[in-house]
């Protein structure tokens, strides 16, 4: 059994930045991740961050994982498992992962669950059919190990993941037909928007897909406009001949560890469904068990960062390790600031319902 | 198929490995997960679903939504979307839900 200050399960933005603070502070870490490397899902990602410069505004996702990746490593106080996934946490205060065959099992004083999220699937005819794939997944297959989704792709929804990977698709040679949207706006920053359309590719605001056309894999797909209140429009039902169409519809948090751990859960639409009730310093139900990143809340890159920080710091300060007050000042400062304005608002009101 | 001219990543040669799929010589980069090799060579359907026998293929490739469960080396419920390549791995598909006393 290996004892610990904090054990944290995921080594994406959230669980890198946490480290990174909790070892500062002067605890030791065991960093657990279920990947063979670190940065989780910053490591496909091409596309400039922004906001402002401390938090990694104009680096892309892939050299901030490398610029964390380095310093984890350097950091003697820091013990990293890749290819360990966290298995359960018991009444004991056990940690256990399945690791190189075995079981690993970790007594920690506190524990940071920063496990992210997984793509949502919405309901069409075929949707299983090879060739629909999670928009992470394409990503992950084009931008990591360079293999192209497909030739033609129908990406559905315009939110930012949306937007970004079709420009990405679109850098890697590869056609889009269109991005189609159920709502009426396009969800994503316009700036990425703007920047689809100067390239010539339609956001159809108001449609959706009815079904994936192919026997064994995606041949085409059926689009049809929707009313407002999202019924099919009759008579606008087109066929578009694409070979891939991608989901961009959403995450989901990854919160299986938290259920099993006895976290109270509550479910907020805005926040992408079932998340832990957290107090301002993300502190779940279960004292000790902190959280950080997509399994919070869904946001993005910075905020998981940001989330990382504050989780990371006062899991070190619960223990009892000298941790400035004005430092968590400044993170809340910071995280405050990047969900103000319009594009933040879902986000405050999930986290009014959920914070205690 | 493979990505070549890019405007931002540049993607290592890699070492060249031979590999099966159902008795198949195919040939992927070492290390690379099974998935993006079996892509590359344009094979789409992975796996039957256990129940209604429908194509399913490549979909989250983060390991978590068992789409891509084959027989590797014998061992079924491989997740192949995780799994790296290596020279010689035996590839197939796997019938229903596996047979984990048919591994060697």
């Amino acid at each position: 059994m290996r004892q610990t200050d904090l054990a944290i399960i995921g080594a994406g933005p959230a669980g890198l930045a946490a480290a990174l603070e909790a070892a500062t502070a002067g605890a030791k870490v065991i960093l657990l991740e279920r990947d063979e490397w670190l940065g989780g899902q910053l490591v496909k990602q091409t596309h400039q961050f922004f906001g402002s410069k401390k938090e990694f505004a104009g680096m892309r996702g892939i050299d901030i994982a490398t610029h964390f990746s380095e310093q984890i490593e350097k950091n003697k106080d820091i013990e990293v498992f890749t290819g360990a996934t966290a298995l359960g946490y018991y009444e004991d205060g056990v940690l256990t992962a399945a690791y190189s065959g075995r079981m690993l099992k970790i007594k920690p004083k506190t524990m940071l669950v920063a496990s992210g999220a997984m793509e949502k699937m919405i309901p069409f005819n075929n949707n299983d059919l090879p060739g629909v794939y999670g928009a992470g997944a394409v990503q992950t297959l084009m931008n990591v190990y360079g293999v192209a989704p497909g030739k033609r792709v129908l990406m559905v929804g315009a939110g930012n993941i949306g937007l970004i990977v079709s420009y990405q698709l679109m850098q890697a040679g590869i056609e889009v037909e269109a991005i189609i949207e159920g709502s009426s706006q396009v969800g994503g920053y316009w700036v990425h928007a703007s920047k689809i359309r100067r390239m010539g590719v339609p956001i159809l605001t108001n449609h959706t897909i009815l079904k994936a056309i192919g026997e064994e894999k995606v041949e085409g797909a059926l689009i049809t406009e929707i009313d407002e209140n999202w019924k099919p429009l009759e008579g606008t039902e087109r066929e578009v001949s694409v070979d891939n169409i991608c989901l961009a519809v959403g995450l989901s948090p990854l919160a299986e560890l938290l259920w099993q751990a006895g976290c109270q859960m509550e479910f907020s639409p805005q926040l992408g469904g079932y998340v832990p009730v957290r107090d301002e310093d993300l502190e779940t139900s279960q004292e000790g068990i902190y959280i950080a990143g997509d399994v919070a809340g869904i946001e993005e890159a910075t905020s998981a960062i940001l989330e990382g920080q504050l989780a990371g710091i006062s899991a070190a300060r619960k223990m009892g390790f000298a941790v400035e007050d004005k430092k968590i000042e400044q993170i809340k400062e910071n995280l405050k600031s990047l969900r103000a304005g319009p594009v933040g608002e879902h986000i405050r009101q999930g986290l009014a319902q959920v914070e205690r | 198929m493979r990505i070549k001219d890019h405007p931002i990543l540049s993607f290592a040669e890699g070492k060249k490995v031979e590999f099966t799929f159902e008795g198949k010589i195919l040939t992927g980069k070492e290390g690379e997960p099974i998935a993006a090799a079996l892509h590359d060579a344009g094979i789409r359907v992975l796996r039957h679903s256990p129940r209604h026998n429908r194509p399913r293929g490549f979909f989250c490739a983060i390991g978590n939504c068992s789409s891509c469960l084959m027989v590797v080396d014998g061992k079924p419920n491989v997740k192949v979307c995780v799994t790296p390549l290596q020279e010689g791995m035996r590839v197939q598909y796997q019938k229903g839900k596996g047979d984990i006393n048919a591994a060697n």
